[in-house]
């Protein structure tokens, strides 16, 4: 390589990071580096009215899963925790499931439209997917709470004579995952789907393939990557959720989420909420790393 | 007559009914909201005539006023800075070899996208605290900061679409007619990249109007946006007020959203 | 102004590292001489764009110079070489209309408007499109496009001009009509136009000089006539027009042919050899005829204007010649037929492997 090339690599490399570098102070500030602290809060000890004081204790990790016992000091599972994390992550893995089963038939229905209306069926999809989680929230529970549309029109037709408590229930917080979630994988299921060559399913047929055979045997595994992505996409937020819970669950049926916002507020025990968020973050990262595997897998695989 | 029906290959059992009943699943709640911000009773229990008086109610509330003058200034702001980022770093990982350290900023990019919300706010608070304990200042720069920094890879993604769909050879034939990089840039570069810079300006906006999670952790006493400020009202009853608000917001990003996919649908 | 516009020294290109290295340019010398149509032929990926983006100074070559009227502009960006390029696909700006594409050099050098405007009204009507200066790129069709590139490249009036396949495309009719159409731009304007094509019957038209590349070597450079009567090797013949290859030994007076005839050629090379001679160049004659080759008609193949008559020698090597359509379009020879062949005197080359 002669002076000039190099000198020319060298510069195009020196222009790529001078151009990125504002946006990874910006990141670094506000977003990466704040991770660092958490983690070194989560060492810390819990000042008397919230925040820390600094010096070195294990207490925050201890009760994540364990509890002191107040009166005679014992260490015991602090079920009150995993009840918690239980309740996080069977109602993301049911979220994630349902959201499958309610999203694949839309995201085929969507692939099979005519070209011309593809993009009017994406952006019904897309609209929910940008509004307001809050206003989402909000609206589905005007629908399902003891005032609501749904118990106001069964009372007027006797069907029931005392409206049904929906909201804070497990039940609800499910409905309101899968509704806030769901065009989270509708979105790469379609993508996935789209570009689904249709002439195998002429193909399978031809070779006397069912129509169940076609979707379990052609389909299906075809459209693995987007069923990964989606899964990911829903799952992950689900197990972070918040506001959702909060609205639905009223406080009584908390996720991680609020949990942690718990440790923050009225817990005043910060290096237990730093804690918790770093559980969360791993848990997130590792599936993350499924995910990435399994994109990874499929193209070694072809 | 069933050997009469034609085949349709692309018919799998179900699909069609259970689609429609996902839109309308979708849909009906929020369908919902809106007729219902329109009642003049305060409960969904009964209809007494259209009104718009809760839209005129929020609108003399000065406290939903502030509110949303908040919410408008934050988004404005962070979409403007997360948008100028964002094309930076777009301009600086599309179009080029290859290099060392690339994988590392594709990664910094999407972090607020891998992160769950809940733990960046968490982080966010501790440092926010702990300048607020050192400087005194409250004002509403740090939400200003925040929203940028999360805004930063929605307004990434189309900018970068943008470039990569690009024809190279117009910048190359602009340096061959004497543009200087900065010419190039500024004659070439920059007008054909307009629309997708538009589009990211969008959806950064739409995000931090939306964001509830990071602003309810961070923001100062006193300090709401109208998203915090509608999850506040909701210790208390839900009121048809909220519906209005909702409704309204619902609105801008309905505006936003169909500009955002007029502009990506424009042929490059 | 120096003897040479523009001249190569030693290029070398190479793209990739270590052993996985690829030479696009390898040592290539070249000069070009002012106000020339020279033309830069060779199959694809025979380096022949590669030598015309260094011109313009798209990229840096990995060794060599690159000297413009004299002056060492190896380095230099490509803002501030007087060199302008027309694009194979034309690179014209979508969002500028006709006018501002043609007047964006002139304005990035900071030209005053006025100069601007009258340099893009002659541009224009030198391509004949004074009407479209308004419109967008995108309402022009294939060939007022090319015409639009053309215009762009030539208004700053730049010392040399690269034009990189700027035909390749059209469609034939339109083509040939652009052929004229840059000769006439260039006698006009009597700026050097470099020309890359891999089309050899249009560089035989259009240049007063060719390069012939192959392998990121140049191969041969000489007027059409050099290159097309006295190809310099088997490379050079083979991809300018068609050529028979007939394996033989040189000696005094000639080639001795393995059947035994001998084929006459001015100079002598001793040694194994390949005769290359055109089909053009072989005379038919009944069989008997003193000096004649004798051979069998295998196949024949009507084009028009002519008949391709394929031949075997008696030894089996393949012969091919080229005759002229009688008003009949009937040559009157049967499959299987004793034929003489008998070579234009002189018309024969001796190539040395």
């Amino acid at each position: 390589m002669s002076a000039a090339e190099e000198a020319e690599r060298a510069r195009t490399t020196r222009n790529a990071w001078a151009l990125v570098t504002p946006a990874l102070i910006v990141l670094m500030a506000a977003a990466i580096g704040p991770l660092v602290l958490v983690l070194i809060y989560s060492f810390l000890t819990p000042g008397d009215y919230g925040n820390v004081v600094w010096s070195f204790s294990l207490e925050g990790w201890q009760k994540v899963v364990v509890e002191r016992d107040i009166f005679d000091e014992t260490l015991h599972l602090a079920q009150a925790h995993l009840t918690i994390f239980w309740r996080s992550v069977s109602l993301s893995l049911v979220t994630t499931l349902l959201s499958f089963f309610a999203g694949f038939p839309t995201a085929w229905f969507i692939a099979t439209r005519p070209a011309s209306q593809r993009a009017f069926w994406l952006f019904l999809i897309t609209l929910p997917f940008w509004t307001n989680l809050l206003i989402r929230t909000f609206a589905i529970n005007q629908i399902i709470r003891n005032e609501g549309l749904l118990n106001t029109i069964l009372l007027k037709l006797g069907i029931i004579s005392a409206p049904l408590q929906m909201t804070y229930t497990e039940g609800a917080l499910l409905i309101g995952m899968v509704y806030v979630y769901l065009p989270l994988m509708v979105l790469p299921l379609y993508a996935a789907l789209e570009r689904f060559d249709r002439r195998l399913l002429e193909a399978a047929y031809d070779l006397y393939a069912s129509r169940w055979q076609v979707l379990l045997r052609v389909v299906l595994p075809i459209a693995r990557p987007g069923i990964v992505a989606g899964s990911i996409l829903v799952f992950v937020p689900c197990l972070g959720a918040y506001v959702t819970p909060r609205i639905l669950g009223g406080g009584k049926l908390m996720m991680i989420g609020n949990f942690i916002e718990l440790q923050f507020g009225q817990g005043r025990n910060w290096p237990l909420g730093a804690a918790l968020s770093i559980v969360l973050l791993v848990i997130v990262m590792a599936a993350l790393l499924i995910y990435v595997r399994a994109i990874n897998g499929e193209k070694r695989g072809v | 007559m069933s050997e009469q029906r034609s085949f349709d290959v692309a018919d799998l059992p179900g699909v069609g009914p259970t689609a429609l009943l996902v839109f309308a699943g979708l849909y009906a709640p929020i369908v919902t909201l809106v007729v219902y911000s329109f009642n003049a009773a305060p409960s969904v229990a009964t209809w007494d005539g259209f009104t718009f008086d809760w839209y005129l109610k929020a609108w003399h509330n000065s406290t939903v006023m502030n509110a949303a003058a908040n919410s408008l200034i934050i988004a404005t702001l962070a979409a403007l800075f997360s948008t100028a980022l964002a094309t930076l770093a777009a301009l600086g990982t599309t179009r080029r070899p290859a290099f060392f350290g690339i994988t590392a900023i594709y990664a910094a990019i999407n972090q607020p996208l891998m992160v769950p919300e809940i733990v960046t706010a968490v982080a966010l608070l501790i440092v926010i605290a702990a300048i607020k304990a050192a400087t005194g200042y409250a004002g509403l720069g740090y939400l200003v900061i925040a929203h940028t920094a999360f805004c930063i890879p929605f307004a990434y993604l189309p900018i970068r679409a943008r470039l990569e769909g690009m024809d190279l050879t117009l910048e190359t034939a602009a340096a061959d007619l004497y543009a200087s990089p900065w010419q190039s840039f500024r004659f070439v570069t920059l007008p054909q990249l307009t629309p997708g810079i538009l589009a990211g300006w969008m959806l950064a906006f739409v995000t931090s109007l939306d964001d509830v999670v990071i602003t309810e952790f961070i923001k100062s006493p006193g300090q709401d946006t109208l998203p915090t400020y509608m999850l506040g009202q909701l210790r208390r009853a839900m009121t048809p007020d909220i519906n209005a608000l909702s409704a309204a917001l619902l609105g801008l990003t309905l505006v936003l959203l169909s500009g955002f996919f007029l502009l990506s649908r424009r042929k490059s | 102004m120096a003897k040479h516009i523009i001249s190569a020294r030693n290029l070398v290109k190479a793209f990739g590292t270590g052993e996985f290295a690829v030479r696009a340019l390898d040592t290539v010398s070249l000069d070009i001489r002012p106000g020339e149509f020279f033309t830069l032929l060779g199959p694809s990926g025979c380096g022949k764009t590669t030598l015309l983006r260094l011109f313009a100074g798209f990229e840096m070559p990995s060794a060599g110079t690159i000297l413009l009227d004299g002056e060492d502009v190896t380095v230099l960006p490509p803002n501030r070489r007087p060199i302008n390029t027309v694009f194979q696909s034309y690179a014209l700006f979508p969002h500028l209309t006709v006018a501002e594409n043609v007047g964006f050099a002139l304005k990035m050098q900071g030209k005053p408007r006025a100069e601007i405007e009258a340099t893009v009204a002659r541009m224009l009507a030198l391509v004949r499109l004074e009407a479209m200066a308004g419109r967008k790129i995108t309402q022009l069709s294939g060939g007022q496009q090319q015409r639009v590139a053309l215009a762009r490249a030539l208004a700053p009036h730049p010392k040399v001009l690269l034009l990189d396949e700027p035909l390749s495309a059209l469609d034939l009719k339109l083509r040939k009509e652009m052929q004229v159409e840059l000769k006439r731009l260039q006698n006009e304007t009597g700026i050097t136009f470099i020309f890359v094509t891999h089309d050899q019957e249009e560089a035989l038209t259009m240049s007063d000089r060719i390069a012939v590349m192959s392998a990121g070597k140049l191969q041969q450079v000489g007027t059409p006539k050099e290159i097309y009567t006295h190809p310099i090797n088997r490379f050079v013949a083979a991809f300018i027009g068609e050529t028979n290859f007939i394996e033989a030994v040189g000696e005094t007076g000639g080639a001795r042919l393995k059947t035994g005839d001998l084929i006459p050629v001015e100079g002598v090379l001793h040694g194994p050899v390949t005769v290359a001679i055109r089909p053009e160049q072989l005379r038919l004659v009944p069989p008997e005829t003193e000096g004649a080759i004798a051979a069998t008609v295998r196949d024949l193949v009507y084009f028009g204007t002519g008949t391709h008559c394929h031949m075997a020698l008696a030894d089996g090597t393949a012969l091919t010649a080229r005759l002229q359509s009688p008003a009949s379009g009937e040559i009157g020879l049967a499959l299987g037929e004793s034929v003489g062949v008998l070579p234009t005197p002189g018309a024969a080359q001796l190539l040395r492997e």
